[in-house]
């Protein structure tokens, strides 16, 4: 095991504490880079998707799991980060400027969502940052003039240098590698400044934060506006991925996808976002995949077993009835999170800690390290 | 003046159910902190099986009637099944934790029993046949449809039923003060756990109460737990979430500005005032109409 022998409060918030994250980062890095020149543009493709759902959950992670504030609207600020690239482009800015502009739109418009915040907590901020969602995708819906309603809009492919990038080039990959890579040194350096360290002393108590002088006004409306910011310029790349927007993609459906990414992953830490956005995203193709295989696959493990053929097919015919049901993936969905929650409340990443604490204890290893505390004071109420 | 009485009607019709379902919401919420989220998928499910119910019923000879109200009782008791069974599986263990989780659990719980739904039923529109489905009454110009004033006069003897049973009977009491303070409660003697339990019971019965009075407004499908569990939530903050009245008087006021806004307004304003009125009502007084919101003290 290492031993991290702190000399320097400085060592304390250096972003890669000691010579091994150098070298794992860079090697995931390089991994990265080449990456386009091995793989399928399918999977490539799905790669873009696995990088603005992370930055999303990088947003997220900021917000709820740094600052303890749950957001159910975030699918309204990706639309509106969307919808600003795709007609500021249609006015003919250049990529940069409606990119930073639809980032900085989206940023203004979280902290006046952030307002409300101030005064609600818990479940009521939940509620009204649905609300604030359903509103945003009824406008995008009826603003005929500008958002062509329901219609959509068509998305052209940036440019960018004076080179046109296609949404399945290489290059777009890039880009939004590029994206990630800055959100997330962002985020980091945000989280180890005195900003980040009040929006953890927000979320950890409100009223301990605020006795050791937080001003909890300005730093939840700051949360909500850096979180909106960059949801809005993951809004901007997703525009351009999707070539094609209109309200009905931006639903509650998406704010829960988005949320399941960082619960998935694990809401104690920037490798939570992006965990549970390789999850979200791969989930997909692979129960695709899985619903081809499995009915094949137990009909011939019962057969294997000395099930007569007949049953065997039954079987076969039974799994692939229930694989092709409509809404399988609906319940897979509910049963994911169910069971996240009860089972593995700190996500993929939190067993990945477990997992290496295990190791770098080995003998020692105590389940109770990572217990939950249980809570029977009754505070959401009085707060 | 008639059309406006006429919308009226229906506005308080559908409040009526609004207002059952934020009625659910508020007993959890008040005895145990939790916000159930798939309140609306559980009177999806109660109307489902009223459906099943009562086609069962129906096949063995009863009438229309007796199989109506059978199919209903029958579906009450098997929600205040389903309901403690969610309790003890999802909610028990992860009582306590941060609220945000136990949202996200219900959110899980509300897709998983709508996509079994979805499988078990069918994606279609479904019709529950009942001795309200028509007929009118008619007060000098005003035509009012029985399946409305069914649904307002049925709200009105649930609510006294419920109003008694909470203020007059032990196990009300016990209720009530589990919801006022779970340890103190504890102490007294009041065994808690089998209290959350039948409060999770009750608020699934009164889940499946307002999918069978809805079935004879709109049909039932999968995805209607969806569309009035989230028009429930305006509901239950405009009453302040913790208040039982204020949870039919939120409802009756959704119902109606939604049912007038849909007649007098532009299309659209229909599905976006009743949360306009919501963030207007967090804006200006969080703590609802009636609720009672604390100061937490150090």
């Amino acid at each position: 095991m290492r031993f991290l022998f702190k000399t320097d409060y400085n060592q304390d918030i250096k972003l890669f504490q000691h010579e091994g994250h150098w070298w794992s980062y860079l090697a995931l890095l390089a991994v990265l880079v080449v990456l386009p020149l091995f793989v399928s543009k399918y999977f490539q493709s799905m790669l873009v998707f696995v990088f603005i759902y992370a930055i999303v959950g990088v947003a997220l992670m900021i917000l709820t799991g740094f600052t303890g504030q749950g957001s159910l609207g975030h699918a309204a600020f990706l639309a509106i980060g969307a919808y600003t690239a795709a007609i500021l482009q249609q006015k003919g800015f250049t990529f940069w400027q409606y990119f930073l502009i639809a980032g900085a739109l989206t940023g203004i418009i979280g902290a006046v969502v952030g307002f409300p915040a101030l005064r609600l907590h818990g479940i009521y901020l939940l509620i009204a940052t649905i609300s604030f969602a359903f509103i945003v995708e009824e406008i995008l819906a009826r603003w005929d003039s500008v958002t062509h309603g329901n219609e959509g809009i068509k998305v052209r492919p940036l440019s960018l240098f004076g080179f046109t990038v296609p949404q399945n080039s290489d290059y777009f990959y890039y880009l939004c590698l590029a994206v990630l890579i800055i959100v997330m040194l962002g985020a980091l350096n945000l989280m180890r400044s005195p900003t980040g360290r009040a929006f953890i002393a927000i979320r950890d108590s409100e009223t301990a934060a605020k006795s050791m002088g937080i001003n909890l006004a300005a730093y939840k409306v700051k949360a909500f506006a850096i979180s909106a910011a960059i949801t809005g310029l993951a809004g901007a790349l997703y525009a351009h991925k999707m070539s094609f927007i209109s309200p009905e993609m931006f639903t509650l459906l998406l704010s829960i996808e988005f949320i399941m990414v960082i619960i998935i992953g694990g809401a104690i830490g920037l490798h939570g976002a992006v965990l549970g956005a390789i999850f979200i995203v791969m989930i997909d193709p692979l129960l695709t995949a899985l619903k081809d295989d499995i009915p094949s696959l137990m009909g011939g493990a019962a057969q294997t077993l000395g099930a007569g053929k007949e049953t065997a097919g039954w079987l076969q015919a039974k799994v692939a009835a229930i694989g092709s049901a409509a809404g399988l993936k609906g319940a897979i969905y509910g049963l994911i999170i169910v069971l996240f929650i009860l089972f593995e409340p700190y996500g993929l990443y939190g067993r990945w800690l477990k997992i290496k604490l295990f190791f770098q204890m080995f003998p020692m290893y105590k389940k109770a390290t990572f217990k939950r505390q249980k809570t029977y004071v009754k505070t959401e109420r009085n707060r | 003046m008639l059309d406006f009485l006429q919308q009226l009607v229906s506005g308080l019709a559908l409040g009526c159910v609004y207002g059952l379902i934020a009625l659910g919401f508020v007993l959890i919420y008040k005895a145990t902190e939790v916000v159930n989220f798939a309140q609306g998928e559980l009177m999806m499910l109660g109307g489902f099986f009223v459906f099943t119910f009562s086609e069962l019923l129906t096949r063995y000879g009863f009438g229309p009637n007796p199989s109506y109200w059978g199919a209903f009782a029958l579906a009450v008791m098997t929600m205040g099944l389903v309901g403690m069974l969610i309790e003890r599986l999802v909610v028990r263990p992860i009582l306590g934790f941060p609220q945000f989780a136990i949202v996200m659990a219900t959110i899980g719980l509300g897709f998983l029993l709508r996509s079994l739904a979805g499988m078990i039923w069918g994606t279609d529109d479904l019709r529950i046949e009942t001795p309200f489905s028509t007929g009118v009454v008619k007060i000098g110009d005003l035509v009012l449809a029985y399946d409305k004033l069914s649904v307002i006069v049925a709200t009105v003897i649930l609510i006294s039923i419920l109003w008694f049973f909470f203020n007059k009977t032990r196990l009300g009491t016990a209720m009530r003060a589990t919801s006022e303070n779970m340890l103190a409660a504890y102490y007294m003697g009041i065994p808690v756990k089998r209290v959350v339990s039948l409060i999770w019971a009750i608020s699934a019965m009164v889940a499946c109460c307002a999918g069978v009075l809805l079935a004879p407004i709109t049909f039932i499908n999968s995805n209607v737990g969806l569309a009035l569990g989230l028009k429930a939530f305006p509901a239950a903050v405009l009453g302040g979430f913790g208040s039982i009245p204020g949870a039919l008087v939120g409802g009756l006021i959704i119902g109606v500005i939604e049912v007038l806004a849909g007649f007098y307004l532009a299309a659209g304003w229909k599905d976006a005032a009743p949360y306009l009125v919501l963030l207007m009502m967090l804006l200006l007084k969080p703590e609802g109409l009636f609720g009672a919101l604390g100061r937490k003290k150090v």
